[in-house]
């Protein structure tokens, strides 16, 4: 590698870096104020290069190429923030309160319902960016040849720095965000108009992820899948320079920039792999990122959460009932009914297993689909690789993703609350760029087909009943786990990690076995999915996957032990009878979340049991007098 | 017989703030001790030093001949110390009986059990825990929606269900009626009787404390200003003037 080429290699990394900032930083600093994880953020960058596209001919052909460019780039931007406005007002404002898992799904919502608007706008098809007037042409550096405008995106980042340095330092706005970065409950006593502040803070940051949306038009076409890719790489910047931190979001730009710069040289195929394994060890050393500062120990996310047998007989009726049906299913449905009702089963079990570990332990999980795809892929490999018999294949599921599971959990349970579940989210996202880009062994994008039952098994209702016993079994024995020791020992650790300390429990070593439980068992799920379907795809490992178990518990119910199941089960019959008639299931999608998350918190079961309290334990308690009067 | 809990020139700082410098004291069996002084005398940060919370910079905390200075908190319990916090920590979700069959169930090492019925074991030695502290009609109550008086009680009753050598109570009278303070005292003070249990605990009121140390620890600005007797430490003129201020000062 000469010198010349490792420069411009630089340069080249360094704008891209530019581009990260703009939208990290706005991410960070939404997050600072509000707390909460926009999901969103990546689709406010893709708005902006829609927006960008749509506005770019009028405003150049009406001011001319010379401010033409740039004032349809700050259009964008300026759009794009007032659509962040719209979200924060009607959405997220209401949600400030709420746990950390429904503002995640409904920010995720959001991301949802923006991928079909693009759709219905703009269409499936790409638009190819200009060559901006000016900037057209190159720059020789060290003999290499260096695009004007990579040149000024360099310049775009410190810039935009420098920008908002001044604004958080020299304004009195900027001191109001700083404080409520730095401690928003003492800035709300201290009187400072928090919704007005957060809204304008949301406008700043979706501005800025609609600016860098914008100028990014030229280097990119304004496509359907931006708002995936720069969502997860803002997450891992700001994870990376620390939630809140302006300065840490510019350094660990620069940094992502040049490993994707200098990475893609060295290891082509595993950039993604290679940002997140620097993003692991950052994490190691620094919990709170590089620049970041330690979030108060938050009293745990769903810490109201009771989980209580089912207490009433018609709880028990119900259940009786619900087997009853699922025992005769295969004898007179149809056989489509049967496979999406075995699909409804194995859903049922994923999501069930993540709730145990979100709901009793506490760990908010956003990468469930990494243990599910493990699974599947386990069982698919097993067959195809290595010609085991379908039975080896279905127990190497849960062993691998059990055995994945317990390392992962090793490591994640030292961090609490949202790093947790960017960690998650971030595990989950490596397994799929690896079974994306290892060709041979996994098969890449088609995946490895051809992978059914032998024999009798083969037959839907048989593979119907294999599946319900084996998904049962495993439903079984984490029902009867949540209310063993081990359960019990779960729950302690998420109400309060310091008594369980005060009496000798170790909470992270609890945490670290339940995430291997639900590993294993959303592996089983994953080995009887393969089987169903036969063969496996990327899509196993997707956020989409993941994002579906945490709405199938929110759906059912999170705070309720049966809720998972039934919206596991519920979704999956939906999703089927929705998709064919629509093209937008998306948005339907989107939709329901942000119904649910804003009308329906308790999901299914939980609206049922507030109301007859059929399934124990969440009838609301009156406040009991003290004892001590009496006594005294 | 030797001290069951023998502290010795412990110290800690936070930043430049030296918050204990060179504190020492000891703690007989079944001896009922008050660690007092004017906020930021360095009580909370002792008192977490001895439960683990905080790591001494240096200093020993000998309990039972064992030094426990700088060990982890599960550590520490598991050598046989209970504590309450000063803000009570319990289990919300859970009721009150199985805050405290939480308690038995790490003692008896059994949290790693996977298939038993939680809500069956060890429910009747909790039961019996629940009675001796006053709470048995509140026993199938959800934490969350005991009044604050009754949750020290019930942090009283999981602090104690491993029968410790030693309990350390931060402030536990806090926030409660005189009324309600009497007689969580005199509850601790039978217990310790009858369990043959130390008591080291912080308290603001001083009513509380003078009725029921055996001695008392005074601290100031992070140093031990005396320790003696509740008739000693009253007649001691540094205490008299750190509590009541300069003006006795003059009158010596």
């Amino acid at each position: 590698m000469d010198l010349s080429f490792f420069v411009n290699q630089a340069l080249t990394g360094l704008a891209s870096a530019s581009s990260l900032f703009l939208v990290a930083s706005g991410l960070t600093l939404i997050f600072g104020v509000s707390r909460i994880v926009n999901f969103a953020h990546g689709s406010m960058f893709m708005l902006g290069a829609y927006a960008a596209a749509t506005v770019y001919g009028p405003i150049v052909s009406a001011l001319g190429p010379a401010i033409g460019p740039w004032l349809a780039m700050l259009a964008a931007a300026v759009a794009v923030g007032l659509i962040g406005v719209v979200v924060e007002v009607l959405l997220l404002r209401r949600l400030y309160h709420a746990p950390h898992m429904l503002q995640i799904l409904a920010t995720f919502g959001i991301v949802l319902i923006v991928q079909d608007a693009v759709v219905l706008i703009w269409g499936y098809d790409q638009i190819v960016g200009p060559r901006i007037p000016g900037l057209r042409g190159a720059v020789t550096i060290f003999g290499q040849r260096f695009p004007q405008y990579e040149l000024f995106m360099l310049f775009i980042g410190p810039v935009v720095f420098a920008g908002l340095w001044l604004l958080l330092h020299r304004t009195r706005w900027g001191t109001l965000v700083r404080a409520a970065t730095r401690d928003r409950e003492m800035a709300d006593i201290l009187g400072v108009d928090q919704a007005k502040l957060f809204t304008t803070v949301f406008f700043l940051g979706a501005a800025l992820a609609g600016l860098a949306g914008g100028l990014q038009w030229p280097r990119e076409p304004a496509n359907i899948y931006l708002d995936t890719r720069v969502i997860l790489e803002a997450f891992v910047v700001t994870v990376i320079g620390g939630l809140g931190s302006i300065g840490g979001a510019l350094l660990a730009s620069i940094i992502i920039g040049l490993l994707q710069a200098f990475g893609i040289l060295l290891f082509p195929k595993s950039t993604l792999v290679l940002v997140f394994a620097v993003m692991a060890v950052v994490l190691m050393v620094r919990p709170w990122g590089l620049l970041g500062r330690p979030e108060p120990q938050s009293v745990s996310d769903l810490a109201e959460t009771k989980t209580a047998p089912p207490a009433h007989r018609y709880a028990a009726h119900a259940f009786a009932v619900a087997l009853a049906i699922l025992l005769v299913l295969p004898l007179f449905a149809p056989d489509y009914v049967v496979k999406l009702a075995t699909q409804a089963i194995i859903f049922a079990l994923v999501a069930f297993s993540l709730n145990f570990i979100v709901a009793t332990g506490g760990i908010l999980s956003f990468g469930h689909a990494a243990f599910f795809g493990l699974g599947a892929y386990a069982a698919a490999i097993a067959v195809k690789s290595y010609g085991a018999s379908t039975g080896l294949a279905l127990l190497a599921a849960p062993v691998l993703a059990g055995l994945v599971a317990l390392g992962v959990g090793w490591f994640i349970v030292r961090r609490a609350g949202i790093y947790l579940a960017m960690l998650t989210l971030a595990f989950a996202q490596i397994l799929w760029s690896v079974a994306f880009q290892w060709v041979e062994f996994t098969g890449g994008d088609n995946g490895i087909v051809g992978v059914y039952m032998p024999g009798w098994a083969s037959q839907t209702g048989a593979y119907y009943y294999l599946t319900l016993a084996f998904c049962g079994i495993a439903v079984a024995l984490i029902w009867r786990i949540m209310f063993a020791p081990f359960g019990y020992t779960l729950r302690a650790g998420r109400d309060s990690a310091l008594r369980c300390d005060a009496i000798g429990i170790d909470v992270r070593r609890h945490q670290v076995l339940a995430f291997a439980l639900a590993g294993a068992a959303a592996g089983v799920a994953g080995g009887f999915f393969t089987f169903l379907k036969g063969g496996v795809d990327p899509s196993l490992l997707s956020m989409d996957i993941s994002a579906d178990a945490l709405i199938m518990s929110l759906l059912g119910g999170v705070q309720t032990v049966v809720g998972p199941l039934v919206g596991g089960a519920a979704f999956t019959f939906l999703k089927a009878y929705i998709m064919p008639v629509t093209d937008q299931w998306r948005l339907v999608l989107g939709i329901v979340i942000i119904v649910l998350v804003l009308a329906f918190p308790r999901g299914i079961v939980g609206f049922i049991n507030a109301r007859s309290g059929w399934f124990g334990g969440a009838k609301d308690e009156a406040p009991v007098a003290s004892t001590g009067e009496k006594l005294a | 017989m030797s001290a069951l809990l023998e502290v010795n020139g412990l110290a800690k700082s936070f930043g430049g703030v030296q918050a204990v410098r060179d504190v020492s004291f000891s703690l007989g069996r079944s001896e009922m001790l008050a660690i007092i002084g004017p906020n930021g005398a360095g009580k909370s940060t002792c008192f977490n030093m001895v439960g683990g919370q905080i790591r001494p910079d240096r200093g020993t905390i000998v309990l039972d001949g064992q030094d426990i200075a700088g060990k982890a908190p599960r550590d520490i319990w598991r050598r046989g110390v209970g504590r309450t916090f000063q803000i009570s920590a319990t289990f919300m979700s859970m009721t009150v009986c199985e805050n405290v069959q939480m308690a038995l169930m790490s003692h008896h090492g059994r949290t790693r059990a996977l298939l038993p019925l939680a809500s069956r074991l060890y429910a009747e030695e909790a039961a019996a825990i629940l009675d001796r502290i006053g709470l048995a009609n509140r026993r199938s109550h959800m934490c969350g929606v005991l009044a604050y008086g009754d949750l020290k009680r019930v942090e009283l009753a999981v602090a104690i269900a491993h029968r410790p050598k030693l309990l350390l109570m931060d402030e536990p009278t806090a926030g409660m009626s005189p009324s309600e303070r009497e007689a969580l005292m005199q509850l601790t003070a039978d217990i310790v009787r009858q369990e043959e249990m130390a008591v080291l605990f912080t308290e603001h009121d001083m009513d509380v404390v003078f009725a029921h140390s055996a001695r008392i620890v005074v601290m100031n600005r992070g140093a031990v200003v005396t320790v003696g007797t509740p008739a000693e430490v009253r007649e001691n003129a540094e205490v008299k003037h750190i509590y009541l201020g300069g003006t006795l000062e003059a009158a010596h």
